[in-house]
């Protein structure tokens, strides 16, 4: 196995100590088949054990290392030391999210985002345990299964230009997931989330501009899921014009 | 205190290709709007009689006004284009387990919009 | 203007959305014919006068207008938000009552042909 040179310039901010955030470089000698979260933990393991970062599974399910590398949100542990041989790489934390510390973002705001969007099954009556299971069929569930890969990584918001400039914008994983509800079968509750999808800051400051599913790592498209969502909110909507809500 | 990143408002569009694209993309309206104004003007005159429409007519012919039209003419194919890409996105149809390749709803879209040019240039006297 | 639902002005978008990417682009065209002095045929006043006093033409005619109008009114009104204007406010109350007066213009036209 060979070894690359990269260099990370890495975002440091402490909180207690820095006015601002400021860069710090560390050259890394990679073995080839590193990712960037390798190159990190390298840094954070010999080097520099001040350094801050979210990071667990490493292997692209749990949703915790996003980062931006060069300007562009990704998971460090899927991004390849590879692609940044012989250069310098810029880390820093995920757009759009106040600084905690380091590459530390507060998430809290997307947090409360999807607590207000219901993601969870919402039934008009609870089926008793002897009416017996919910039934779905394969084609059901391919419905929505797309929008369940969702990992929470935040990369969406990163990307979103909406979210940049709107604060107030669910954004797309939160709409995501309440999408990913009203479509599935068992679910009865769309009716419930729509007081908030339907919001100007909900389905409708999304101006498609597509940044999201370009550089989702789950391949959930969840701009495809905003413009459905828009759709389906604006015939519940006529729906309800015309005395027909609720679904 | 966590940090908050400030973002420009005016020129953020600008740090990256794709949102440079997709903010032309949104000015094609621009042109629509335009294109719908010129048709409006057309309306008018015609409600206004031969002269108002004949002054219509002659008014299209300047060259400032040709150069708009070109311009309008390039930008509408260019909205096209970009509309049709996208739609697959917000229509996915359902087949059974499986869904519609998107290449295949715009293909349909592409289809519809060359068949329907032409029989409106047919039914325009075009050729 | 906040009370007007968005979803009323997300459809008529993209309701102009689609209609102009079929239509335009082969009516920019034809125009550009007449605007270089050779109209087709349909261009004539008595032609095109004969066409708009049929009453599923005008039907047509005014939808493409005023959807047209509609569209440009609510994506302009995002694109001027991008880039920076933020009174969205005032701005949509421009947008889509320029919308408003054309649509009303276009029914006006009509009527009289």
């Amino acid at each position: 196995m060979s070894e690359i040179q990269i260099t990370l310039e890495i975002l440091r901010y402490d909180p207690e100590k820095d006015q601002e955030p400021h860069f710090q470089t560390y050259p890394v000698t990679c073995q080839d088949d590193w990712m960037v979260l390798d190159a990190m933990n390298h840094v954070k393991d010999h080097v520099d054990t001040t350094l801050s970062y979210r990071w667990s599974c490493h292997m692209a399910v749990c949703g915790s290392c996003g980062v931006m590398i060069d300007g562009a949100p990704k998971l460090a542990c899927k991004a390849p030391v590879r692609d940044y041989a012989d250069r310098t790489a810029r880390i820093e934390p995920l757009a759009n999210f106040p600084i905690e510390r380091d590459l530390v973002v507060v998430m809290d705001d997307f947090m409360d985002k999807l607590k207000r969007v219901k993601p969870y099954i919402i039934r008009k009556e609870e089926k008793s345990i002897e009416d017996g299971e919910h039934r779905q069929s394969p084609a059901e569930l391919k419905k929505f299964k797309q929008f369940t890969m969702c990992i929470n990584c935040l990369c969406c918001y990163a990307a979103c230009p909406q979210y940049a400039l709107i604060p107030e914008f669910i954004g797309p994983a939160a709409l995501t997931m309440a999408h990913r509800y009203n479509q599935d079968s068992r679910d009865q509750g769309q009716a419930d989330r729509q007081d908030e999808v339907a919001k100007p800051e909900g389905a409708w400051d999304c101006s498609f501009a597509g940044e999201c599913s370009e550089v989702c790592p789950k391949h959930v498209d969840p701009a495809g899921a905003l413009q459905q969502l828009k759709i389906a909110t604006t015939v519940q909507w006529y729906k309800g014009l015309i005395g027909m809500g609720g679904k | 205190m966590a940090y908050v990143r400030p973002v420009s408002k005016t020129t953020w569009y600008l740090a990256k290709r794709s949102y440079t694209v997709h903010m032309l993309q949104e000015l094609t309206s621009l042109f629509v709007a335009i294109f719908a104004l010129i048709l409006l003007w057309g309306i008018g005159a015609l409600a206004g009689g031969p002269e108002a429409y004949q002054r219509f007519l002659d008014g299209l012919t300047g060259p400032a006004m040709v150069t708009l039209l070109w311009v309008t003419t390039l930008v509408m194919c260019y909205h096209a284009i970009a509309w049709f890409s996208v739609t697959p996105k917000a229509m996915p149809i359902q087949h059974g387990e499986e869904f519609v390749p998107g290449s295949v709803i715009a293909g349909a879209h592409y289809a519809v919009w060359i068949v329907l040019s032409l029989i409106i240039l047919f039914l325009a006297g075009v050729f | 203007m906040a009370k007007i639902n968005k979803a009323l002005f997300w459809s008529l978008f993209a309701a102009g959305g689609t209609l102009t990417a079929f239509v335009f682009p082969v009516l920019a065209l034809i125009v550009l014919f007449a605007a270089y002095g050779s109209p087709p045929e349909i261009f004539a006043y008595e032609a095109m006068h004969g066409l708009l006093s049929n009453w599923l033409v005008k039907l047509v005619a005014f939808a493409t207008v005023a959807l047209a109008l509609w569209h440009a009114a609510h994506r302009m009104r995002t694109a001027l938000h991008g880039i920076g204007l933020r009174a969205d406010g005032v701005i949509a109350t421009v947008a889509y009552g320029l919308a408003l007066l054309g649509t009303v213009l276009c029914a006006y036209f009509l009527l009289l042909i």
